[in-house]
Protein backbone atom coordinates (compact mmCIF):
# COMPACT_ATOMS: atom_id res chain seq x y z
CA UNK A 1 0.00 0.00 0.00
CA UNK A 2 1.28 3.29 -0.60
CA UNK A 3 1.25 5.59 2.42
CA UNK A 4 -0.26 8.65 2.33
CA UNK A 5 2.46 11.31 2.45
CA UNK A 6 -0.21 13.93 4.25
CA UNK A 7 -3.04 14.55 6.70
CA UNK A 8 -6.02 17.39 7.23
CA UNK A 9 -4.90 18.89 10.33
CA UNK A 10 -5.40 22.13 12.51
CA UNK A 11 -2.15 24.68 11.75
CA UNK A 12 -0.90 26.33 15.02
CA UNK A 13 1.18 29.12 16.18
CA UNK A 14 4.47 27.32 17.20
CA UNK A 15 4.50 24.93 13.63
CA UNK A 16 2.83 21.79 15.71
CA UNK A 17 -0.33 20.25 13.85
CA UNK A 18 -3.52 19.34 15.83
CA UNK A 19 -5.98 16.75 14.67
CA UNK A 20 -8.76 18.29 16.89
CA UNK A 21 -9.82 21.74 17.64
CA UNK A 22 -11.21 21.76 21.00
CA UNK A 23 -10.81 24.80 23.58
CA UNK A 24 -10.59 23.33 27.19
CA UNK A 25 -11.85 25.10 30.26
CA UNK A 26 -8.88 23.41 32.44
CA UNK A 27 -8.81 23.40 36.59
CA UNK A 28 -5.91 24.30 37.96
CA UNK A 29 -7.06 22.10 41.05
CA UNK A 30 -10.19 20.14 42.59
CA UNK A 31 -11.59 22.48 43.81
CA UNK A 32 -12.56 24.88 40.53
CA UNK A 33 -13.78 21.64 39.04
CA UNK A 34 -17.31 22.68 39.65
CA UNK A 35 -16.67 26.58 37.83
CA UNK A 36 -14.89 24.84 34.82
CA UNK A 37 -17.51 22.45 33.97
CA UNK A 38 -20.01 25.62 34.74
CA UNK A 39 -18.06 27.58 31.84
CA UNK A 40 -18.52 24.67 30.02
CA UNK A 41 -22.47 24.21 30.52
CA UNK A 42 -22.54 27.99 29.49
CA UNK A 43 -20.15 27.75 26.29
CA UNK A 44 -21.12 25.25 23.48
CA UNK A 45 -18.09 23.56 21.82
CA UNK A 46 -15.75 24.04 24.74
CA UNK A 47 -15.10 20.83 27.41
CA UNK A 48 -13.81 20.67 30.26
CA UNK A 49 -11.39 18.36 32.21
CA UNK A 50 -12.38 17.83 35.54
CA UNK A 51 -9.62 16.19 37.81
CA UNK A 52 -9.15 15.00 41.33
CA UNK A 53 -5.54 16.77 42.11
CA UNK A 54 -3.76 20.54 42.78
CA UNK A 55 -3.71 21.15 46.30
CA UNK A 56 -0.47 21.09 48.51
CA UNK A 57 1.07 19.04 46.21
CA UNK A 58 5.14 19.71 46.52
CA UNK A 59 8.52 18.41 44.95
CA UNK A 60 8.55 16.05 41.95
CA UNK A 61 5.10 15.38 42.49
CA UNK A 62 4.44 19.18 42.20
CA UNK A 63 6.58 19.34 38.88
CA UNK A 64 4.58 16.29 37.82
CA UNK A 65 1.21 18.21 38.17
CA UNK A 66 2.50 21.68 35.95
CA UNK A 67 4.12 19.69 33.60
CA UNK A 68 0.60 17.80 32.92
CA UNK A 69 -1.33 20.61 33.10
CA UNK A 70 0.98 23.09 30.85
CA UNK A 71 1.37 20.16 28.42
CA UNK A 72 -2.59 19.86 28.13
CA UNK A 73 -2.95 23.13 27.26
CA UNK A 74 -0.20 22.89 25.13
CA UNK A 75 -0.97 20.48 22.95
CA UNK A 76 -1.93 20.87 19.63
CA UNK A 77 -5.11 19.06 19.33
CA UNK A 78 -6.12 22.60 21.58
CA UNK A 79 -7.04 25.15 19.92
CA UNK A 80 -7.15 27.60 23.13
CA UNK A 81 -7.85 27.40 26.82
CA UNK A 82 -9.46 28.85 29.47
CA UNK A 83 -7.30 28.31 33.15
CA UNK A 84 -9.27 28.24 36.35
CA UNK A 85 -7.63 27.72 39.68
CA UNK A 86 -8.71 28.86 43.30
CA UNK A 87 -5.34 31.38 43.58
CA UNK A 88 -3.67 33.86 41.54
CA UNK A 89 0.12 32.45 41.76
CA UNK A 90 -0.18 28.66 40.29
CA UNK A 91 -3.03 29.76 37.66
CA UNK A 92 -0.84 32.03 35.99
CA UNK A 93 2.17 29.75 36.20
CA UNK A 94 -0.06 27.63 34.04
CA UNK A 95 -1.25 30.10 31.56
CA UNK A 96 2.14 31.47 31.12
CA UNK A 97 3.39 28.22 30.32
CA UNK A 98 0.67 27.49 27.91
CA UNK A 99 0.97 31.22 26.54
CA UNK A 100 4.97 29.85 24.97
CA UNK A 101 2.92 27.90 22.34
CA UNK A 102 1.59 31.42 21.02
CA UNK A 103 -2.19 30.31 21.24
CA UNK A 104 -5.08 32.14 23.24
CA UNK A 105 -4.76 31.47 26.74
CA UNK A 106 -6.64 33.40 29.71
CA UNK A 107 -6.73 32.39 32.98
CA UNK A 108 -8.86 33.40 36.31
CA UNK A 109 -8.67 32.89 40.04
CA UNK A 110 -11.97 32.73 41.90
CA UNK A 111 -10.64 33.98 45.45
CA UNK A 112 -12.27 37.23 46.18
CA UNK A 113 -14.86 36.62 43.13
CA UNK A 114 -16.67 33.26 43.88
CA UNK A 115 -17.54 30.85 41.46
CA UNK A 116 -20.51 32.85 40.45
CA UNK A 117 -18.37 35.83 39.00
CA UNK A 118 -15.39 33.93 38.06
CA UNK A 119 -18.25 31.63 35.97
CA UNK A 120 -19.19 35.08 33.81
CA UNK A 121 -15.85 36.56 33.43
CA UNK A 122 -14.52 33.14 32.16
CA UNK A 123 -17.95 32.07 30.05
CA UNK A 124 -17.26 35.64 28.26
CA UNK A 125 -13.88 34.57 27.36
CA UNK A 126 -14.52 31.20 26.47
CA UNK A 127 -17.28 32.14 24.04
CA UNK A 128 -14.55 35.10 22.31
CA UNK A 129 -12.24 31.48 21.92
CA UNK A 130 -14.76 29.17 20.80
CA UNK A 131 -15.99 31.55 18.43
CA UNK A 132 -12.48 32.16 16.98
CA UNK A 133 -11.34 28.67 16.79
CA UNK A 134 -14.37 27.53 14.67
CA UNK A 135 -13.24 29.63 11.92
CA UNK A 136 -10.25 27.73 11.48
CA UNK A 137 -10.34 25.47 8.67
CA UNK A 138 -8.16 22.14 8.35
CA UNK A 139 -4.98 22.41 6.06
CA UNK A 140 -2.77 19.66 4.27
CA UNK A 141 0.02 19.01 7.04
CA UNK A 142 3.07 16.36 6.28
CA UNK A 143 2.67 12.94 7.45
CA UNK A 144 5.00 13.46 10.10
CA UNK A 145 3.01 16.25 11.87
CA UNK A 146 1.37 12.68 13.47
CA UNK A 147 2.96 11.96 17.08
CA UNK A 148 1.52 9.10 17.96
CA UNK A 149 1.18 7.52 21.61
CA UNK A 150 0.59 3.75 21.98
CA UNK A 151 -0.31 2.18 25.08
CA UNK A 152 -2.88 -1.27 25.12
CA UNK A 153 -5.24 -2.66 27.46
CA UNK A 154 -7.23 -5.00 28.86
CA UNK A 155 -4.51 -7.31 26.69
CA UNK A 156 -4.74 -11.12 26.35
CA UNK A 157 -3.24 -13.34 24.48
CA UNK A 158 -4.81 -12.04 21.18
CA UNK A 159 -2.87 -8.85 22.05
CA UNK A 160 0.54 -10.27 21.90
CA UNK A 161 -0.39 -12.48 18.31
CA UNK A 162 -1.88 -10.17 16.09
CA UNK A 163 -3.28 -6.45 17.44
CA UNK A 164 0.21 -5.49 19.31
CA UNK A 165 2.18 -6.51 15.85
CA UNK A 166 -0.40 -5.06 14.15
CA UNK A 167 0.65 -1.39 16.04
CA UNK A 168 4.50 -2.29 15.43
CA UNK A 169 3.70 -2.98 11.86
CA UNK A 170 2.24 0.98 11.33
CA UNK A 171 5.25 1.94 13.41
CA UNK A 172 7.90 0.26 11.14
CA UNK A 173 5.96 1.47 8.01
CA UNK A 174 5.18 5.06 9.59
CA UNK A 175 8.74 5.64 11.84
CA UNK A 176 10.98 6.20 8.39
CA UNK A 177 7.88 8.76 7.41
CA UNK A 178 9.49 11.64 10.33
CA UNK A 179 6.86 10.87 12.82
CA UNK A 180 7.27 10.90 16.46
CA UNK A 181 6.67 7.92 18.15
CA UNK A 182 5.96 6.83 21.78
CA UNK A 183 5.24 3.54 24.46
CA UNK A 184 5.09 3.69 28.28
CA UNK A 185 3.90 1.43 30.55
CA UNK A 186 7.02 0.98 32.47
CA UNK A 187 6.01 -1.71 34.96
CA UNK A 188 4.25 -4.08 31.82
CA UNK A 189 8.01 -4.43 30.71
CA UNK A 190 8.85 -6.35 33.86
CA UNK A 191 10.01 -10.07 32.71
CA UNK A 192 10.94 -8.58 29.09
CA UNK A 193 12.80 -5.16 30.31
CA UNK A 194 16.33 -6.59 29.38
CA UNK A 195 15.22 -7.63 25.53
CA UNK A 196 13.46 -4.13 25.65
CA UNK A 197 16.94 -2.66 26.91
CA UNK A 198 18.64 -3.90 24.03
CA UNK A 199 16.24 -1.80 21.36
CA UNK A 200 17.82 1.64 22.94
CA UNK A 201 19.16 3.38 19.77
CA UNK A 202 21.98 4.23 21.89
CA UNK A 203 23.71 3.11 25.09
CA UNK A 204 22.75 6.03 27.04
CA UNK A 205 19.43 5.48 25.99
CA UNK A 206 19.65 2.00 26.96
CA UNK A 207 20.53 2.53 30.44
CA UNK A 208 18.46 5.66 31.06
CA UNK A 209 16.03 3.00 30.00
CA UNK A 210 17.31 0.05 32.74
CA UNK A 211 17.55 2.68 35.37
CA UNK A 212 14.23 3.93 34.79
CA UNK A 213 12.81 0.31 34.91
CA UNK A 214 14.38 -0.88 37.96
CA UNK A 215 13.26 1.93 39.77
CA UNK A 216 9.36 1.49 39.15
CA UNK A 217 10.19 -2.44 39.93
CA UNK A 218 11.85 -1.31 43.24
CA UNK A 219 8.96 1.07 43.99
CA UNK A 220 6.34 -2.15 43.19
CA UNK A 221 8.38 -4.64 45.64
CA UNK A 222 8.24 -2.41 48.17
CA UNK A 223 4.79 -1.75 48.19
CA UNK A 224 3.71 -4.61 47.02
CA UNK A 225 1.43 -7.29 49.82
CA UNK A 226 1.41 -10.51 47.73
CA UNK A 227 1.91 -11.62 44.04
CA UNK A 228 0.15 -8.26 42.70
CA UNK A 229 -2.90 -11.32 41.95
CA UNK A 230 -5.26 -9.45 39.93
CA UNK A 231 -2.89 -6.38 39.64
CA UNK A 232 -0.43 -7.92 37.24
CA UNK A 233 -1.87 -9.51 35.17
CA UNK A 234 -5.31 -7.73 35.60
CA UNK A 235 -8.37 -10.18 36.08
CA UNK A 236 -9.79 -9.29 32.72
CA UNK A 237 -6.05 -10.36 31.49
CA UNK A 238 -6.06 -14.03 33.98
CA UNK A 239 -10.08 -14.18 31.26
CA UNK A 240 -8.43 -13.79 28.54
CA UNK A 241 -5.55 -16.50 28.76
CA UNK A 242 -2.42 -14.20 30.31
CA UNK A 243 -0.80 -16.27 32.77
CA UNK A 244 2.44 -14.05 34.11
CA UNK A 245 3.44 -10.59 34.26
CA UNK A 246 6.62 -11.80 31.69
CA UNK A 247 3.75 -13.38 29.37
CA UNK A 248 1.81 -9.97 29.18
CA UNK A 249 5.28 -7.59 29.10
CA UNK A 250 6.44 -9.51 26.08
CA UNK A 251 2.98 -8.91 24.24
CA UNK A 252 3.19 -5.26 24.93
CA UNK A 253 6.48 -5.14 23.38
CA UNK A 254 5.21 -6.56 20.24
CA UNK A 255 3.61 -2.49 19.97
CA UNK A 256 6.96 -0.78 18.80
CA UNK A 257 7.95 -3.15 15.75
CA UNK A 258 11.53 -3.33 15.00
CA UNK A 259 11.95 0.54 15.93
CA UNK A 260 14.70 1.59 18.58
CA UNK A 261 13.86 4.43 21.03
CA UNK A 262 15.70 7.59 20.48
CA UNK A 263 15.32 8.65 24.24
CA UNK A 264 13.61 8.06 27.62
CA UNK A 265 11.33 11.05 28.81
CA UNK A 266 9.86 11.74 31.87
CA UNK A 267 5.92 11.40 32.54
CA UNK A 268 4.24 14.12 30.66
CA UNK A 269 7.99 15.47 29.17
CA UNK A 270 7.58 16.27 25.86
CA UNK A 271 10.48 14.92 23.22
CA UNK A 272 13.06 16.88 22.84
CA UNK A 273 15.87 14.72 20.22
CA UNK A 274 13.47 15.31 17.17
CA UNK A 275 11.61 12.36 15.27
CA UNK A 276 11.48 8.83 15.87
CA UNK A 277 9.93 6.46 18.70
CA UNK A 278 10.76 7.36 22.48
CA UNK A 279 9.87 5.62 25.16
CA UNK A 280 7.80 7.51 28.48
CA UNK A 281 8.23 6.15 31.89
CA UNK A 282 4.46 5.86 32.79
CA UNK A 283 1.74 3.99 34.67
CA UNK A 284 0.15 1.20 32.93
CA UNK A 285 -3.13 2.15 33.83
CA UNK A 286 -4.67 3.45 30.53
CA UNK A 287 -6.19 7.13 31.13
CA UNK A 288 -3.07 8.08 33.27
CA UNK A 289 -0.65 6.49 30.70
CA UNK A 290 -2.42 8.18 27.74
CA UNK A 291 -3.40 11.56 29.99
CA UNK A 292 0.72 11.64 30.32
CA UNK A 293 1.10 11.16 26.66
CA UNK A 294 -1.28 13.46 25.61
CA UNK A 295 0.10 16.56 27.96
CA UNK A 296 3.68 15.61 26.22
CA UNK A 297 2.41 16.82 22.88
CA UNK A 298 1.11 13.49 21.34
CA UNK A 299 -2.10 14.39 18.86
CA UNK A 300 -2.97 10.45 18.09
CA UNK A 301 -3.40 7.22 20.13
CA UNK A 302 -3.45 3.79 18.92
CA UNK A 303 -5.03 1.27 21.42
CA UNK A 304 -4.27 -2.26 20.88
CA UNK A 305 -7.13 -4.34 22.91
CA UNK A 306 -7.80 -8.04 23.94
CA UNK A 307 -11.04 -8.26 26.44
CA UNK A 308 -12.28 -4.42 25.51
CA UNK A 309 -10.62 -1.99 27.26
CA UNK A 310 -13.16 1.46 26.75
CA UNK A 311 -10.97 4.39 27.53
CA UNK A 312 -10.86 7.63 25.59
CA UNK A 313 -9.23 11.04 26.43
CA UNK A 314 -10.95 14.32 26.00
CA UNK A 315 -8.15 16.07 23.76
CA UNK A 316 -5.94 13.17 21.85
CA UNK A 317 -8.54 10.97 20.02
CA UNK A 318 -7.83 7.07 20.77
CA UNK A 319 -8.70 4.30 18.17
CA UNK A 320 -9.34 1.30 19.15
CA UNK A 321 -8.32 -1.85 17.58
CA UNK A 322 -8.45 -5.78 18.45
CA UNK A 323 -7.58 -9.38 17.14
CA UNK A 324 -10.18 -10.91 19.90
CA UNK A 325 -13.15 -12.03 17.50
CA UNK A 326 -15.14 -12.58 20.49
CA UNK A 327 -14.81 -8.68 21.61
CA UNK A 328 -15.65 -7.21 18.21
CA UNK A 329 -18.91 -9.60 18.64
CA UNK A 330 -19.48 -8.34 22.16
CA UNK A 331 -18.42 -5.16 21.97
CA UNK A 332 -18.03 -3.73 18.52
CA UNK A 333 -19.41 -0.18 19.50
CA UNK A 334 -15.74 0.45 21.09
CA UNK A 335 -13.55 -0.90 18.31
CA UNK A 336 -12.40 1.43 15.49
CA UNK A 337 -10.18 -1.44 13.07
CA UNK A 338 -10.96 -4.99 13.63
CA UNK A 339 -8.03 -7.51 12.81
CA UNK A 340 -9.14 -10.70 13.92
CA UNK A 341 -8.81 -12.02 10.59
CA UNK A 342 -5.44 -12.35 11.66
CA UNK A 343 -6.01 -15.10 14.11
CA UNK A 344 -8.31 -17.37 11.34
CA UNK A 345 -4.80 -16.56 8.81
CA UNK A 346 -7.25 -14.49 6.31
CA UNK A 347 -5.32 -10.91 7.07
CA UNK A 348 -1.77 -11.26 7.51
CA UNK A 349 0.30 -9.08 9.62
CA UNK A 350 1.34 -6.32 7.12
CA UNK A 351 -2.24 -5.93 5.75
CA UNK A 352 -3.53 -5.31 9.12
CA UNK A 353 -1.06 -2.65 9.28
CA UNK A 354 -2.19 -1.13 6.20
CA UNK A 355 -5.71 -1.39 7.27
CA UNK A 356 -4.63 0.51 11.01
CA UNK A 357 -2.64 3.55 8.78
CA UNK A 358 -6.02 3.59 6.92
CA UNK A 359 -7.84 4.12 9.94
CA UNK A 360 -5.15 6.31 11.55
CA UNK A 361 -5.73 9.13 8.92
CA UNK A 362 -9.09 8.90 8.91
CA UNK A 363 -9.46 10.12 12.53
CA UNK A 364 -6.29 12.43 11.94
CA UNK A 365 -8.27 13.93 8.97
CA UNK A 366 -11.38 14.16 11.38
CA UNK A 367 -13.21 11.67 11.78
CA UNK A 368 -14.24 10.97 15.29
CA UNK A 369 -13.38 7.51 17.20
CA UNK A 370 -15.63 5.30 19.01
CA UNK A 371 -14.52 6.71 22.05
CA UNK A 372 -15.03 10.00 21.35
CA UNK A 373 -18.41 9.20 20.04
CA UNK A 374 -19.57 7.62 22.77
CA UNK A 375 -18.24 10.63 25.11
CA UNK A 376 -15.11 9.07 26.65
CA UNK A 377 -13.21 11.90 28.49
CA UNK A 378 -11.02 10.09 30.81
CA UNK A 379 -8.32 12.85 32.04
CA UNK A 380 -6.32 11.07 34.99
CA UNK A 381 -3.59 12.83 36.43
CA UNK A 382 -0.57 10.71 37.82
CA UNK A 383 0.08 11.17 41.38
CA UNK A 384 3.72 10.41 42.66
CA UNK A 385 3.07 10.29 46.61
CA UNK A 386 0.38 11.98 49.29
CA UNK A 387 0.22 15.61 49.61
CA UNK A 388 1.94 17.79 52.18
CA UNK B 1 -19.83 -25.95 12.29
CA UNK B 2 -17.53 -23.53 12.43
CA UNK B 3 -15.89 -24.18 8.44
CA UNK B 4 -19.57 -24.05 7.15
CA UNK B 5 -19.90 -20.67 8.44
CA UNK B 6 -16.63 -19.53 7.38
CA UNK B 7 -17.68 -20.75 3.81
CA UNK B 8 -20.61 -18.99 3.73
CA UNK B 9 -19.06 -15.78 5.15
CA UNK B 10 -16.11 -15.84 2.36
CA UNK B 11 -17.21 -18.05 -0.07
CA UNK B 12 -14.60 -17.00 -2.66
CA UNK B 13 -12.03 -18.25 0.20
CA UNK B 14 -13.11 -21.10 0.62
CA UNK B 15 -10.26 -23.51 -0.36
CA UNK B 16 -7.43 -21.46 1.39
CA UNK B 17 -9.52 -21.27 4.89
CA UNK B 18 -9.90 -24.60 4.68
CA UNK B 19 -6.49 -25.06 3.69
CA UNK B 20 -5.15 -23.00 6.42
CA UNK B 21 -7.97 -23.49 9.08
CA UNK B 22 -5.47 -23.24 12.64
CA UNK B 23 -6.45 -23.83 16.05
CA UNK B 24 -3.68 -23.38 17.49
CA UNK B 25 -0.83 -20.73 17.22
CA UNK B 26 2.69 -20.98 18.62
CA UNK B 27 4.80 -17.79 18.38
CA UNK B 28 8.69 -19.22 18.02
CA UNK B 29 9.72 -22.73 17.14
CA UNK B 30 11.49 -22.83 20.68
CA UNK B 31 7.99 -22.67 22.82
CA UNK B 32 6.54 -25.22 24.69
CA UNK B 33 3.28 -23.51 25.07
CA UNK B 34 0.49 -22.47 22.14
CA UNK B 35 -2.35 -20.08 22.07
CA UNK B 36 -5.87 -21.68 21.37
CA UNK B 37 -7.32 -19.08 18.48
CA UNK B 38 -10.84 -20.91 17.96
CA UNK B 39 -13.46 -20.41 20.19
CA UNK B 40 -12.68 -23.53 21.99
CA UNK B 41 -10.93 -26.78 21.84
CA UNK B 42 -12.53 -29.44 23.14
CA UNK B 43 -10.57 -32.95 24.79
CA UNK B 44 -9.18 -35.26 22.74
CA UNK B 45 -10.02 -32.95 19.87
CA UNK B 46 -6.94 -33.52 17.09
CA UNK B 47 -5.75 -29.82 16.58
CA UNK B 48 -3.63 -28.13 14.15
CA UNK B 49 -0.98 -26.21 15.32
CA UNK B 50 0.85 -22.93 12.96
CA UNK B 51 4.46 -22.06 14.22
CA UNK B 52 4.39 -18.16 12.91
CA UNK B 53 8.18 -17.93 13.02
CA UNK B 54 9.26 -20.61 10.62
CA UNK B 55 5.47 -20.81 9.28
CA UNK B 56 5.35 -24.60 9.64
CA UNK B 57 2.78 -26.91 10.99
CA UNK B 58 2.23 -29.53 13.84
CA UNK B 59 -0.69 -31.25 15.32
CA UNK B 60 -0.90 -32.30 18.65
CA UNK B 61 -4.59 -34.01 20.74
CA UNK B 62 -6.32 -31.55 23.38
CA UNK B 63 -6.20 -33.26 26.82
CA UNK B 64 -8.41 -30.24 28.17
CA UNK B 65 -10.98 -28.12 27.25
CA UNK B 66 -9.07 -24.82 26.61
CA UNK B 67 -11.38 -21.30 25.48
CA UNK B 68 -10.05 -18.85 22.89
CA UNK B 69 -6.65 -17.18 24.27
CA UNK B 70 -5.67 -19.84 26.36
CA UNK B 71 -2.31 -21.69 26.20
CA UNK B 72 -1.77 -25.46 25.79
CA UNK B 73 1.32 -27.70 26.87
CA UNK B 74 3.22 -29.26 23.80
CA UNK B 75 5.26 -31.30 26.14
CA UNK B 76 4.95 -32.41 29.26
CA UNK B 77 6.03 -30.17 31.82
CA UNK B 78 7.22 -31.13 35.30
CA UNK B 79 7.57 -28.74 38.57
CA UNK B 80 10.16 -26.17 38.19
CA UNK B 81 10.22 -26.08 34.26
CA UNK B 82 10.22 -22.92 32.72
CA UNK B 83 7.68 -22.08 30.25
CA UNK B 84 8.77 -20.56 26.80
CA UNK B 85 6.59 -18.08 24.56
CA UNK B 86 7.74 -16.03 22.20
CA UNK B 87 11.11 -18.18 22.65
CA UNK B 88 11.25 -16.35 25.75
CA UNK B 89 11.05 -17.30 29.73
CA UNK B 90 7.33 -16.36 30.86
CA UNK B 91 7.19 -18.26 33.99
CA UNK B 92 7.47 -21.63 35.92
CA UNK B 93 5.88 -24.36 36.29
CA UNK B 94 4.18 -25.16 39.82
CA UNK B 95 2.37 -28.14 38.97
CA UNK B 96 3.01 -30.84 36.83
CA UNK B 97 1.34 -30.49 32.98
CA UNK B 98 0.63 -33.05 30.52
CA UNK B 99 0.84 -32.46 27.11
CA UNK B 100 -2.57 -31.57 25.77
CA UNK B 101 -3.54 -29.79 29.14
CA UNK B 102 -4.72 -26.29 29.86
CA UNK B 103 -1.74 -24.14 31.10
CA UNK B 104 -2.28 -21.10 32.87
CA UNK B 105 -2.13 -19.68 36.49
CA UNK B 106 -3.39 -22.98 38.55
CA UNK B 107 -0.05 -24.53 37.27
CA UNK B 108 2.36 -21.74 36.28
CA UNK B 109 3.38 -18.53 38.06
CA UNK B 110 5.62 -15.52 37.67
CA UNK B 111 8.86 -15.37 38.22
CA UNK B 112 9.25 -12.01 38.98
CA UNK B 113 6.96 -10.67 41.91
Amino acid sequence: MEIPKSFLGYKRENGRAGTRNHVIILPVDDISNACAEAVANNIKGTIALPHSYGRLQFGADLELHFRTMIGTGSNPNVAAVIVIGIEPKWTKRIVDGIAKTGKPVEGFHIERTGDIGTVMKASKKAQEFVMWASEKQREECPISDLWISVKCGESDTTSGLASNPTVGNLMDKLEPLGVHLCFGETSELTGAEKVCATRGATKEASDKFMKTWSAYNDFILKEATDDLSESQPTAGNIAGGLTTIEEKAFGNFQKIGNCKFVDVLEPAEEPKKGKGLYFMDTSSAAAECVTLQAAAGFNIHLFPTGQGNIVGNPIEPVIKLTANPLTVKSMGEHIDCDVSKILSREMNLSEAGDELIKTTLKVANGRLTCAEALGHREFVMTKLYRSA
Amino acid sequence: MRLIYKILENSNKQIDTILMSTDIIIHDKKDNVGVVVIEKITPKQDCKCWIMENDSSVNIQSADEIPLGHKIAMIDLKEGDTILKYGHDIGKVVKAIKKGQHVHVHNVKTKKW
